[in-house]
């Protein structure tokens, strides 16, 4: 009973990490860059999704559509002006740039929201079925479905498209790219644009099973930061499987040793398992050719 | 080669202008000093400063929120009765957003800058922790009117200079397992505790009283603020043998572990502190969440004294926006602040001065007040500086959006 809840609960808490952890993978594969306020995409998914459904009454679909517009746009502006300035000039201010952009959005989602946790109602989150006697809510098993998805559609985008091959000929080499006519920074820019429309996704599939708030997104992000890199951020497969093991690995230690010492010991296990597998585990050390 | 002999040229603009700039500030320094100087002593004449450092943003907004009305609807019947010392009390409050490095901030500037007389304490038994040594190193009275971590009051300072119109951890833990021993004949208590010092606090609390009932505990698991699912822990506690859970948590958080016990189907008692009164628990825990028994100072619910209808009519009046018993949700904190402002004001006239070791004194002072809460009498002594004991805990639920004592 321990051990089937423990597994059931991991697995649909990695699939959270894995699908956002998505993000970072789509523009580190194609710029080497990442956006910081991955977290706070999450946010502003599960944010606008409530503005929009509940509070202005907009009927679901539309309400859904019109988030991930907004997110796209979003992932645009921060590569615009956060990323490419910093970027072009060889600088790696663009770390500290992303981050500063996710706390004034956080922030600027605080004024506006307003400063109280809600809940997003759904009918996928009231009623639990039970799966080996462990009680479930159906989109708790709707998220690895959607992370998987995404993860399979990721990858052969990237590996299996002539458009997707001219992404990863970007990172390669960006001025060859170019003269082979590869449009560099439009690529880049999608890329972006892309990565915050995961986490938007992500934040609404979570919204109904934790609740929505201007700050939510912040600790979301730093673990599935940890499980990019663990899954060997090149790889989206390797990235949605890295999200697993993590949710496993905590929700087992939290069962079977005890809550006290559940970070102390998945952080711990993330570090030694850098440590022993630099290029994450299932990571390809990168091959340049020249 | 253009660019090498531009930037001297620009330096030079730069140097030319600046003296002119320096000087152009340093007047408008001089006259604002000036302008501050001849406006300072008329305005400390004019009113006595009292200060407020709480959560004014974030998760736990509606506490400090909630506060602040107790604080003012005080402060206006003293003002309108003619005041302390022949001046009016003035409010100024702080935004501590829930981060101890910030409210010992705000403490100091409010202390230093604004001379506050003395200040209050919010929701967070972390923020107010981080700011006791300082109070005591100043000199200046802090007041904790919710947070109720024991090592507040309980610091072991030599001149003691914090007091709490507040729950405290230690009597709160012992009046959660009476209860639950009295309504659940609970046998083995399971402990789900938010992993930081209020949690630590009341884990120590929770086991010192059980031990004292000679129960065992089921176990003692922890979880953080955002924290998803709770199932893992849960389940340990109920493999474990546990037949009432104690939560300690703010709303957030708390509204999980219900969310999970649903999902778990396990139908369990739960006796909380008093963490989720302070949003909107039912919201987000679902209707479960109404299950759960709650410690309080105070509900504005059923019955209430003349002095409750007068404070609750004063409300209605001042904060147009407060339309049913909902709107006055959580009223600890409104009735904590409340009479905590009367009773600095009692402490400063006691003192008949301003000075911070003198209205320490004035405190101990204090003869009787007829406050919101109770009577009360002597309600500080160097040896007990929280105003509220164990018999002055109620136990209440959520219904719909409202508080309401159990039965």
């Amino acid at each position: 009973m321990l051990i089937v809840s423990a597994i059931v609960s991991g697995l649909s808490l990695g699939a959270m990490y894995g699908l956002i952890a998505l993000g970072y993978h789509v523009t580190y594969a194609v710029s080497s860059t990442v956006n910081f306020s991955q977290g706070s995409a999450v946010m502003l998914g599960a944010v606008l999704l409530y503005t929009l459904w509940i509070t202005l009454g907009w009927p679901l679909g539309p309400a859904v559509a019109a988030t991930l517009v907004l997110a796209a746009l979003f992932g645009l502006v921060v590569e615009r002006l956060l990323v490419r300035p910093f970027a072009v000039r060889g600088s790696n201010a663009w770390l500290m740039a992303t981050v500063a952009g996710g706390i004034i959005l956080d922030n600027a989602a605080m004024f506006l929201f307003g400063k109280e946790p809600r809940s997003l109602p759904s009918s996928l989150a009231t009623s639990p079925i039970h799966v080996f006697g462990a009680g479930i809510y159906p989109l708790q098993l709707i998220i690895p479905v959607v992370g998987v998805a995404m993860a399979v559609g990721l990858q052969i985008l990237l590996n299996r498209t002539t458009r997707g091959k001219r992404l990863l000929a970007v990172v390669q080499n960006p001025t060859a790219a170019r003269l082979m006519g590869i449009d560099v920074t439009r690529t880049i820019a999608v890329s972006f644009a892309a990565s915050a429309v995961l986490a938007a996704v992500a934040g609404m599939l979570i919204a109904p099973l934790f609740s929505v708030s201007s700050d939510m997104g912040l600790v979301f992000g730093i673990k599935a930061f940890a499980v990019a890199i663990l899954g060997g951020i090149g790889s989206a497969l390797g990235v949605m499987a890295a999200g697993f093991v993590y949710g496993l690995v905590e929700a087992l230690v939290t069962s079977l040793l005890g809550s006290s010492y559940t970070q102390i010991l998945v952080f711990s296990a993330v570090i030694v398992a850098l440590a022993l597998l630099p290029n994450g585990l299932f990571g390809r050390a990168a091959v340049k050719k020249v | 080669m253009a660019k090498p002999t531009s930037i001297p040229q620009a330096r030079n603009q730069v140097g030319a202008t600046a003296p002119v700039r320096s000087f152009a500030r340093r007047v408008a320094a001089a006259t604002l000093g000036a302008a501050l100087l001849m406006a300072a002593p008329l305005r400390a004449e004019d009113t006595i400063k009292v200060g407020l450092v709480a959560a004014l943003s974030g998760q736990s907004a509606k506490s400090g929120e909630a506060v602040t009305r107790g604080l003012e609807v005080a402060i206006g019947e003293i003002n309108a009765a003619g005041g302390v010392l022949g001046k009016k009390i003035e409010l100024v409050r702080r935004d501590d957003e829930s981060n101890p490095a910030k409210g010992v901030l705000a403490a100091r500037e409010l202390v230093q800058k604004e001379k506050v007389v003395a200040f209050f304490g919010g929701i967070d038994t972390p923020v107010s922790l981080a700011i006791v040594p300082f109070a005591n190193q100043a000199k200046v009275p802090f007041i904790s009117v919710w947070a109720a971590g024991t090592g507040i009051t309980r610091n072991g300072a030599a001149e003691n200079y914090v007091f709490r119109v507040s729950a405290v951890d230690q009597l709160v833990d012992g009046a959660m397992l009476d209860y639950a021993i009295k309504k659940y004949k609970t046998a083995k208590p399971g402990l789900m505790l938010i992993n930081n010092p209020w949690g630590e606090s009341n884990e120590k609390g929770l086991k010192d009283a059980s031990e004292a009932h000679k129960l065992t505990l089921a176990g003692a698991e922890k979880f953080d603020n955002a924290d998803v699912d709770m199932v893992p822990q849960l389940t340990r506690l109920k493999d474990a043998g546990a037949d009432t859970i104690f939560l300690v948590a703010n709303v957030q958080p708390a509204a999980q572990v219900v969310k999970s016990l649903d999902r778990m189907g396990w139908n369990v008692p739960v006796v909380s502190h008093w963490g989720p009164a302070g949003g909107r628990f039912t919201e987000l825990g679902g209707p479960s969440a109404e299950k759960v028994d709650m410690v309080q100072t105070f509900s504005f619910s059923g019955k209430l004294s003349p002095k409750g209808e007068a404070v609750l009519a004063a409300l209605k009046s001042k904060y147009p926006q407060i339309s049913s018993l909902a709107d006055v949700t959580p009223a600890v904190g409104i009735a904590n602040a409340y009479d905590a402002m009367h009773m600095v004001a009692l402490a400063i006239a006691k003192a008949g001065t301003t000075d911070g070791p003198a209205v320490r004194k004035g405190f101990y002072d204090i003869g009787s007040y007829d406050g919101l809460i109770k009577r009360y009498n002597k309600p500080f002594s160097p040896e007990n500086q929280d105003a509220l004991g164990k018999d002055d805990y109620i136990f209440t639920h959520f219904q719909g959006a409202e508080i309401v004592p159990v039965n």
